[in-house]
């Protein structure tokens, strides 16, 4: 089946979320009629099968999902959504932080710059689980952690400051950024579960 | 589980911080007040410092790095990013940005500089650093002293796009230049500009510089700081053109909005509509050549 795969491109980390998922579908032997395109509105956004939520300045991106008429079209969307740091705070039911408004697609409390400053940044290897082979190697920026989760959220990943990475129902999300790098199996675990 | 081996300070953390900002807007504020208002308005990050570039014109003397009082102020306000400004090759203010918590440290021409020699080695330092071009040479020599994001310089202060949009077509244009060029020709055109030539080739297979580009200078208006996306800006900095517009608010927002929605007319006519005056602008051609700050740092 080819997967028609979208990346909100409002703000942020978009031209590498592109790249990534390209990556993914040539390594996993997908055909050309496979496509990875921008969304900016509700029409580019109906026209996908799965989403990614890319990092960036939560604020900004949620400030930007409202005024593009786009929060309500992402609370129904039907599709699998691949989110990664401000992604993650945006799929979240609770933010710690009033200038976000939350989609609430996760059942999840995240707390946003839960590290500090640029400056505590790292960079570390994480075992992830449902990973084959080698921990992965994770690029966390001015990240977020989940401090508190629903039930059926699956945990994939923690960290002793907290949670760093879910599953629920076709969803993923990670404090960390797995589109900087050339490791693809983040993506692909989330298209196979997606049905491609 | 508790992490092994964490490392800090590494080159994709600081180019990888830089890449978050793409498609945003960088505001310069002086205050916590006008770094709400900033944030509010969907800034990406705010700049720190202690005038914005039109006041540092009229005020004259030597420009130096903010009061560590007021940074400590802007970092409290807000949850977004806070860069802040130093002096070209003023390492200790840098220590001093790093120390107090800012998230990009801006190696400015805006100020005065400290070292008519040498640049900050960036490398050096965990925090990432931005750094002003006017010309591909120049953005290649700073990115090679570690700068993890390139803003081409313009002329601060004067309100008007006309140094950023020339700074910016040059660097593009340079970059498509290196397109029809042969390694040999490459690594001649690296010693003519005066950047390293693995740089030089990087840049053409990419396309672009390896950094993030943004575009700063001169923007005042919702549609100048479209056009600087336009001509290929991953995103723009604002500097006098908030604070010294007639309406502040709604300028950010108009503005946050433009860079969202460059290639859409229909939307920068929208928000450009009954904003009120734009900052006063300046003819950059009648500044006397100790008045012009893109010439700082070469």
């Amino acid at each position: 089946m080819d997967a028609r795969i979208g990346v909100l491109a409002l703000q942020g980390n978009v031209s590498e979320h592109i790249d990534a998922f390209l990556l993914a579908l040539e390594r996993m032997g997908h055909g050309s009629s496979s496509e990875v395109f921008e969304v900016r509105s509700p029409a580019d956004l109906a026209e996908c099968s799965v989403l990614a939520i890319p990092g960036g300045e939560s604020t900004t991106i949620s400030r930007l999902i409202d005024k593009n008429s786009l929060y309500d079209p992402i609370r129904v969307f039907k599709g699998g959504i691949f989110a990664t740091c401000a992604g993650m705070v945006l799929m979240a039911t609770r933010v710690d932080d009033p200038r976000v408004r939350p989609l609430g697609l996760i059942e999840m409390t995240v707390d946003r710059n839960a590290f500090g400053r640029q400056r505590e940044s790292f960079e570390a290897d994480l075992p992830v689980a449902g990973l084959v082979g080698k921990p992965f190697h994770a690029v966390f920026i001015r990240a977020p952690v989940v401090s508190r989760t629903g039930k059926s959220v699956k945990v994939l990943a923690r960290i002793n400051k907290g949670i760093v990475a879910v599953e629920y129902g076709r969803h993923v999300a990670f404090s960390f950024h797995p589109e900087l790098g050339n490791d693809t199996r983040l993506h692909e675990l989330f298209l196979h579960k997606n049905g491609y | 589980m508790k992490l092994k081996e964490l490392r800090f300070g590494t080159e994709l953390l600081k180019r990888g911080f830089a890449s978050m900002q793409k498609g945003g807007v960088i505001m310069d504020v002086v205050d916590a007040g006008q770094a709400k208002i900033a944030e509010e308005a969907g800034a990406v990050a705010v700049m720190s410092l202690e005038r914005v570039p039109s006041d540092i014109r009229k005020a004259g003397g030597v420009a130096r790095m903010a009061d560590p009082e007021k940074v400590t102020e802007i970092i409290e306000a807000v949850s977004i990013p806070v860069m802040g400004k130093v002096r070209i090759g003023h390492f200790v203010e840098a220590q001093v940005l790093e120390v107090l918590g800012v998230d990009m440290i801006d190696e400015s021409e805006v100020l005065t500089p400290a070292d008519e020699q040498y640049h900050i080695d960036k490398k050096q330092f965990k925090v990432p650093f931005v750094c002003g071009a006017r010309d591909l040479g120049e953005a290649l020599r700073r990115i090679n002293e570690g700068a993890a994001m390139i803003r081409t310089k313009g002329e601060a202060g004067t309100g008007n796009v006309v140094e950023a949009v020339r700074h910016m077509r040059t660097i593009m244009g340079e970059i498509r230049m290196l397109r029809g060029m042969d390694r040999q020709e490459m690594i001649d055109y690296a010693r003519e500009i005066e950047a390293p030539a693995e740089l030089v080739i990087e840049c053409a297979e990419r396309g672009r510089l390896p950094v993030v580009n943004f575009s700063a200078g001169g923007i005042a208006t919702p549609s100048d700081a479209a056009l600087m996306m336009q001509l290929g800006a991953d995103g723009v900095f604002v500097g006098s053109g908030i604070f010294k517009s007639s309406s502040p608010e709604r300028m950010a927002k108009a503005i946050v909005e433009a860079v969202n929605h460059f290639d859409d007319p229909k939307v920068i006519a929208k928000v450009s509509t009954g904003l009120g005056d734009a900052m006063p602008g300046l003819d950059v051609h009648k500044l006397s050549e100790d008045e012009v700050l893109q010439t700082r740092g070469r």
